[in-house]
Order: C-alpha cells, then structure tokens, then sequence
C-alpha cells in the first residue's frame, strides 16, 4: 500500500531535481492532477515509485524530453466549445477589424489544434493578410506536431461539427488535404501561424497583442501562478486587447479581475479596459 | 474501521452512468437540509451538455442546493456539486475542487475513478464513496481506492440499477461495505455522517 503522504514527498523531490537540472519549474501546479500524470507517466515508464524517477530524469535529458510531453497537457481540439468562435465572430472580430494590424498569442497551445481554427476564423473574416497568429508551449513536442499542421484523420468528423456550430461559412475541408490516414493543414493557414516555446512560469510578456488565448491551461496552476500568467496577459495586451480562457475558468478572484471587463461571460472572454 | 456513525465522515463522491441519474434523484430525496457533508456527483454526460442545467433539474427533487463545480472552489458541508461535462474532477487535498482536460479515463470525461481516487487521496478516512447505476466498469478502481485509503463504500444493488454493469464491476472487485438500493444507500449516508432526520 502507497502511503499518499510518502508520495507528496516524493512529488516534492521529483520537482526539486528538475527544476533544479533542467530549469522547468513545476511547484506552481495543481498537485492533484501533476500527480495523476507523473504518476501515470512511473506506471508506463516501467518503475513501481515516483522518486525512481529522480536519478535516470537527472542524467538523461532526451529522457527529461518524453517525461515534459507526458506530463503537460496535449490534450486539444479544434473549434473547441463552438459557441466561443461565434462570440468571437460577432463581438471581437468587428473591433479588432479596424486595426492595421492584428497579432494574436495563445498561449499553452499544446499540438496547435486551437491556433488553426483562430487562423481559419481570420481568413473567413477578410483578415488573413493582416493577421500574425503567435502560438506558444513549454513543450518542444507539441509544438513540433503543431508546426507540422498534421493532425489524425479520425478526429475530423467531430472538427468538422465543432467547425460548423461555431458559425464557419465555407467547408471544413477546404482548410486540410488527407493523406491516408492523416491530415495536414494548409500551406496559407500555416504561413499565418509561428510556434515558438514560452513558458508562463518563468517567461516574460510578449508585446502588443490584439487578442489572447489561453483556454484551459490556468486549470493546471494554483492561484500564484494563475496570477502571474494573468498579469503577463494585461502586460501583453493593447490597450481594449481581447482575452479569452477556457469555459471553465475565471478572472473573479484574481489579481487582475479590475483591469479587465467582460465580453461574454459564458464564453470567458474579456476586455482589457 | 470504527462502528456506523462513530467516525467523522466528511465528505461523499457519487458516481453514475446510464440510469445514474435516477438513481441519484432517489438518494437525494433521503437527505435533509441539514446534512452535514458535502457531497461531489460524477455523472457522465453528453461532453456538449451542461451540468448547471442538470443541477437545475435535480433541484427539483433535492433539499440540499445543487450547483455544478468551479475549480478552486471549496467544499461546503451540506451542498451537493456535479462535475462539468467534458471536464475531470478532482479533490486536492487542501479541500478545494480542480478540473482537468486530460484524456478520458475508461472512456469518460468526467471520469468517476479520476474523482474517487484523488477525493480517496483528499480526503482518506473520512470519505465515503457511493457507486450508481452505468453500463460502464468506471468507479470500480476509484471505490478500490477509497476503501484501501480507510474510507467507506457503498455500491447500488444491481438488481435495482437499469444497467447492472458499474455496480457489478465494483462488486466483483470485492471491499464493499454495504450493497443497497437507491433509496437505503440515502438513508445509509444520513446514519454515517450522524445527521439528524
């Protein structure tokens, strides 16, 4: 029987040596789920406790690679929660219309899938040649399946259904060509994307931006670091730059909740004002 | 394990699937409005469908407040919290809520073992873990947990769920503490935590 008191020691450990190797800070999460993936990852990994993870983690760092894709969050969809794009069509998208020029972050994209469709939104909406979408993780993996915009081709169906609920105006499959058993986006959507690795534990902001996504990623952190990637976006953001989080989340009780008004409440978006 | 209604139990996790939701309506109707846990419901819903709408219904047929539940959010004594379709729940051990996006477990999201297992973790000896009706073997690994951690487990008598499979699962694995229809299982929870009918 694992003594769970024992375990949380061991989590402790396990967070020291890397961060303390590799410069990745994890103390910050929320330890119930960083637990559940770090213990999922011991499980797959062949090893009976935690803290087995400590010394092949410190002396291998392609080792390090898999255990960072494991334990951050990949999971994404595209058009995820339809109802925030067609939000976004009708109160976001006339104001940031008449800038020049637009720059939109989202930050945790995990594989990109949610950095496509706001490139779709753009290029549906006239505002493909004024647009520079800048998707950022902590994880070099996801971003590398990010930059390559291939995506399994049995999740298209459902893409394809959230792409139609979120108020898309063409046909989904005008944005990928299949390929057996894959699809890859298009060359004009992935010209408008740049995938580069941030890390909102310890990054600093990233200028002028129109807009921010960053949709169930502070799920994962406790209220510190839920505060300073909040602070980071009203840092990041224009002047009436837009935020947007995942339906599940909230500025409430933040640090922040001042600095900003609210667009939509279901959806989570945001005004800085 | 202390005798019935000696230890303090503080907190109940429910799961259910098909036919979960009706048994949970027959479970609620037993508690009074002073029931002194808190009470957090995995029921697996359509991802797309909205458990404040459901906590909306159920209110209907429950004296304790429904209402679905924010991440970070504490647990209060006497509220009855469902987990948001399409999201995880989960228990940390500071006593608040967490949600998580992660992959599905036993094809669900919300999963009832991602539930029990971290409330298991939470909570230990002063959890009791309820299992419901559901043609799925979700919740039978989370009870494990519960009863292993110290806490107490009651599973619906298949006999009386609409699908027989989850209370089943759980069953076959062994380490239940009592094995009720909808209804006892409420009166058996209002005995365990010592509140008064």
């Amino acid at each position: 029987m694992i003594d769970p008191a024992i375990e949380t020691l061991e989590i402790d450990l396990l967070q020291k040596a890397i961060a303390d190797r590799y410069g990745y800070d994890f103390s910050n999460y929320s330890p119930a789920s960083f637990k559940r993936r770090v213990v999922a990852y011991v499980k797959k990994s062949g090893h009976t406790r935690i803290s087995d993870l400590i010394p092949p983690l410190l002396h291998d760092r392609n080792l390090f690679r898999s255990f960072l894709y494991a334990v951050s969050v990949t999971v994404t969809e595209m058009f995820r929660d339809p109802q925030v794009y067609k939000i976004l069509r009708e109160k976001v998208i006339p104001v940031l219309k008449t800038y020049p020029s637009i720059k939109v972050w989202h930050a945790g994209c995990a594989t990109g899938e949610e950095a496509y469709s706001s490139a779709i939104l753009f290029a549906e909406e006239g505002l493909a040649d004024r647009v520079q979408i800048y998707a950022t993780d902590i994880n070099e993996e996801s971003l590398h399946i990010a930059s390559e915009g291939i995506y399994p081709i049995e999740k298209i169906k459902e893409y394809t259904q959230n792409y139609q609920q979120s108020g898309g105006r063409g046909s989904f499959s005008d944005y990928y060509h299949a390929r057996y058993e894959a699809v890859i986006m298009n060359q004009d959507l992935r010209k408008r994307l740049t995938f580069s690795s941030h890390n909102l534990v310890s990054d600093g902001s990233f200028g002028a931006m129109h807009l921010i996504f960053c949709r169930n990623v502070l799920i994962y952190f406790d209220e510190t670091l839920q505060n300073r990637a909040l602070n980071l976006f009203s840092q990041s953001l224009v002047p009436k730059g837009f935020l947007c989080l995942g339906t599940k989340e909230s500025l409430l009780f933040s640090t922040v909740k001042d600095r900003f008004r609210i667009i939509a409440e279901r959806e989570k978006c945001f005004q800085l004002k | 394990m202390t005798k019935q209604g000696v230890q303090t139990y503080s907190t109940v996790v429910i799961g259910g699937s098909a036919g979960g939701r009706e048994a949970l309506i027959e479970l609620l109707a037993q508690l009074p409005e002073n029931f002194p846990a808190a009470i957090a419901v995995v029921l697996h819903l359509h991802p797309h469908s909205d458990a404040a709408d459901m906590a909306r219904t159920l209110q209907k047929h429950s004296r304790l407040p429904l209402q679905e539940a924010a991440e970070k959010e504490r647990l209060r004594p006497g509220q009855v919290y469902l987990a948001p379709a399409n999201y995880h729940l989960l228990l940390e051990s500071d006593g608040r809520f967490a949600l998580t996006i992660d992959a599905k477990v036993n094809y669900s999201r919300p999963s009832i073992d991602v539930l029990f297992e971290t409330a298991a973790e939470a909570i230990q000896k002063k959890l009791i873990g309820v299992l419901l009706s559901g043609a799925s073997s979700d919740g039978a690994e989370g009870l494990m947990r519960i009863k292993a951690l110290g806490g107490y487990t009651l599973v619906q008598d298949p006999a009386t769920a609409s699908s027989s499979m989850m209370p089943g699962a759980a069953i076959s694995r062994g380490g239940i503490d009592q094995i009720l229809p909808p209804a006892e299982i409420g009166r058996s929870l209002l005995q365990l935590v010592g509140g008064k009918n």
